[in-house]
């Protein structure tokens, strides 16, 4: 018998008579923003903002025709000379670049020069309010998983449109046959004696611009 | 958690990380094990340091007004989980094969390590990465792969220090505050031009630096997972750190090692356990990184994906159906948090599996009671309950370490030499049996009580009684018992 067949055999016997009579599950929760959040944030996108703050990231909120603008000012407080974007990034976001190399992630670009690399700058699938988290698919504007792994510094542009309330509402649109990365501020080594460890691997800043029009 | 626990749970050098289980002599009984932890006053500085400020953390953000329905929630997606395992199983099965994955079967540590092994070996690697993962510790992969030949390079903050201060897998942990961490980069870490000083931040940016080109030249890497979605085939890890991210994008292969109760039923079960896990792991609404993915992905991480499901004495655990509750854990590890037991004892007294109030329902289910450290894990606890208040799929805990206190006892109700404690409860059932022999007994036991007793109390009690005695003093009996009085007046 195959451990496979063994092991099925073994769960089968352990549950006997209660095997595949799964408990009705109660959704009570809430599957939107309650009265009270929604209150404090006045609106999602003000939330959205103060829980990524509250993330130890930057957050800036900008209206649409200020985006390639804000994407250039921001690159430039972090003296960015070499960034890397996805093939598909819309030229407008970059329109404004001065003195920053933008380098196209077609053909692949290797590790090392992303490694080297001042920062990336990306889009997002969906972000959620409640808990200051960008989630990326790899879907258009955001290319492979390993371009926001390796650069120094990650600048997400996160229009108002895509932010949901909740994790539930996030869950809902997500589609898990992609790969999923969601971003809740840089990386941290917690542990007792290693308080503001930030920035352990992946990107040691995360700053993200809010398009609101 | 497996996979990386995204909480702080241990203190930055004493991350529990046991090596090779069952190898050597049997290991001590709990309370044996924890005399170590207890005279390193480092240690329990640390712990309670670690334990205090994730009280903190905790009553910083306070609960959300929903979290007693989201408890019961995921009490309920774990149970439905569970009672289905078959089938979700073969469905997760599907689902990882059709996405191009990998699915392999291990019913015990040795086949989960022959596995894993082979899978390195067939990559043609030297050399892999891991992030924290609490079953490959429970089937001590490291030693495996170390046999094999394989370079284990762990990548937790934790388990580095670990691994480069040589620690013994198989010893206890000891603590290390900055101090002792700087040093020991300064020393193993050539890269760390100078010696890093001692703030966490340059300690970060030494392991980090390190760390970098271990994953720029990976080829295979191990994780854990925190949750297999059956339904979608989808592997869901949290972490705070990175590297697991960093595992599961760069390398060629990933391995992905994980206990079959890790299984959810649907994609929809995570807009729960999304909530639950982070909150409980370290008080924030959410972990700084979870990824998940599905089988492969063209052009994006690894071309190679395989999960390796692991037995290991999880279906003796649902065959009991008051510890298959200990199942649902989903790796939190807020009960620890909160234990007065592990505050002050740490990981390392309760064996390679899991530590805290959950290694207690676990690993003896495990493993088995047969032998003392497995055994004495049921009792090392106060029944205080802090666990249960805590849990976020409601484990109730005290429940399931009482009815396993049961079950060690009955294991040695048929041993050819009976326990001390069984000979007195066999012996006080036959003078309790019978009026006449009672009356006798405690009759001559008030005589021989009031005797012993000093000021009306007594201080010691002779022979095994005297443990119980070594804490507390016993109010001496008075001198006629109910029974002589009741008789004496109605005569």
């Amino acid at each position: 018998m195959s451990s496979r067949d063994e092991m099925l055999r073994r769960v089968r016997e352990a549950l006997g008579g209660a095997r595949g009579a799964p408990p009705e599950v109660p959704r009570r929760y809430e599957r939107r923003l309650s009265a009270e959040d929604a209150a404090a944030g006045a609106d999602v996108p003000a939330l959205f903002g103060e829980r990524v703050a509250e993330n130890r990231a930057a957050v800036r909120h900008v209206g649409a025709d200020e985006l390639a603008t804000a994407v250039a000012a921001a690159l430039w407080g972090r003296e960015a000379k070499q960034i890397v974007v996805p093939a598909d990034l819309p030229f407008g976001w970059l329109a404004e670049l001065d003195g920053v190399r933008a380098m196209a992630d077609r053909p692949a670009i290797d590790v090392d020069a992303l490694a080297a690399a001042d920062g990336v700058v990306t889009g997002c699938a969906v972000a959620i309010a409640e808990t200051g988290t960008v989630v990326l698919d790899g879907g258009p504007t955001q290319g492979r998983r390993v371009l926001t792994l390796l650069p120094a510094y990650h600048l997400c542009v996160v229009q108002a449109e895509q932010i949901v309330g909740t994790v539930p509402e996030a869950v809902g649109r997500l589609d898990p046959a992609r790969p999923l990365t969601w971003i809740s501020g840089p990386s941290a080594a917690y542990g007792a004696d290693m308080p503001g460890a930030e920035g352990m691997h992946g990107p040691r800043h995360l700053e993200v611009l809010v398009v609101e029009d | 958690m497996t996979g990386a626990p995204p909480g702080p749970r241990t203190p930055a050098g004493a991350p529990g990380a046991r090596g090779e289980p069952g190898a050597g002599a049997a290991p001590p009984k709990f309370a044996v094990a924890a005399r170590a932890a207890l005279a390193d006053t480092g240690l329990r500085r640390g712990l309670r340091a670690g334990a205090a400020a994730v009280r903190e953390r905790r009553s910083a953000a306070p609960e959300p007004a929903d979290w007693e329905d989201l408890r019961e929630a995921g009490r309920a997606i774990r149970d439905g989980a569970l009672l289905g395992l078959d089938a979700h199983l073969e469905e997760l099965e599907r689902a990882v094969t059709e996405a191009g994955g990998r699915v392999h079967w291990a019913a015990g540590a040795a086949e989960a390590r022959r596995i894993v092994t082979g899978l390195v070996r067939a990559a043609g690697a030297a050399e892999v990465v891991k992030s924290t993962s609490a079953v490959a510790r429970e089937i001590g992969l490291n030693g495996a792969l170390a046999r094999a030949g394989v370079a284990v390079r762990e990548t937790g903050f934790a388990e580095l220090v670990a691994q480069l201060a040589e620690d013994d897998p198989e010893g206890p942990a000891p603590y290390r505050d900055r101090a002792r961490i700087r040093e020991l980069f300064a020393r193993r870490l050539p890269g760390a031009a100078g010696g890093p000083p001692g703030d966490p931040a340059a300690l970060a940016e030494a392991a980090r630096l390190h760390l970098r080109e271990r994953f720029l030249g990976a080829r295979v890497a191990v994780t854990g997972a925190n949750f297999l979605v059956a339904e979608t085939g989808t592997v869901v890890l949290l972490e705070s750190e990175g590297n697991a991210r960093m595992c599961l994008t760069l390398p060629d292969t990933l391995i992905c090692v994980a206990g079959i109760e890790k299984v959810v039923p649907a994609w929809a079960d995570m807009e729960v356990l999304l909530q639950l896990l982070p909150r409980s792991a370290s008080g924030a609404p959410m972990t700084p990184y979870v990824s998940s993915w599905t089988g492969v992905t063209a052009g994006d991480g690894p071309r190679e994906f395989h999960l390796v499901l692991l037995d290991n004495g999880r279906t003796k655990a649902l065959a009991d159906e008051v510890g298959r509750a200990a199942l649902r854990c989903i790796g939190c590890s807020a009960c620890l948090d909160v234990c007065p037991v592990y505050e002050r004892t740490g990981p390392a007294p309760y064996g390679p599996v899991r530590a805290g109030p959950i290694g207690a329902i676990l690993t003896p289910q495990l493993r088995g009671v047969e032998r003392a450290a497995e055994a004495s894990l049921p009792f090392a606890s106060t029944l205080c309950g802090a666990c249960a208040d805590v849990c976020p799929v409601k484990i109730d805990i005290p429940e399931v370490l009482v009815h396993l206190r049961g079950r060690v006892v009955e294991s040695r109700r048929h041993r050819p030499v009976p326990t001390p404690e069984l000979v007195l409860m066999r012996g006080l059932a036959w003078t309790m049996a019978d009026p006449r022999r009672y009356e006798a007994a405690v009759r001559r036991g008030t005589r021989w009580a009031r005797l012993m007793s000093r000021g009306g109390r007594i201080r010691r009690l002779p022979g095994l009684l005297g443990k119980w005695t070594e804490a507390r003093d016993l109010p001496a009996p008075p001198p006629e018992t109910f029974r002589a009085w009741w008789s004496r007046r109605h005569r």
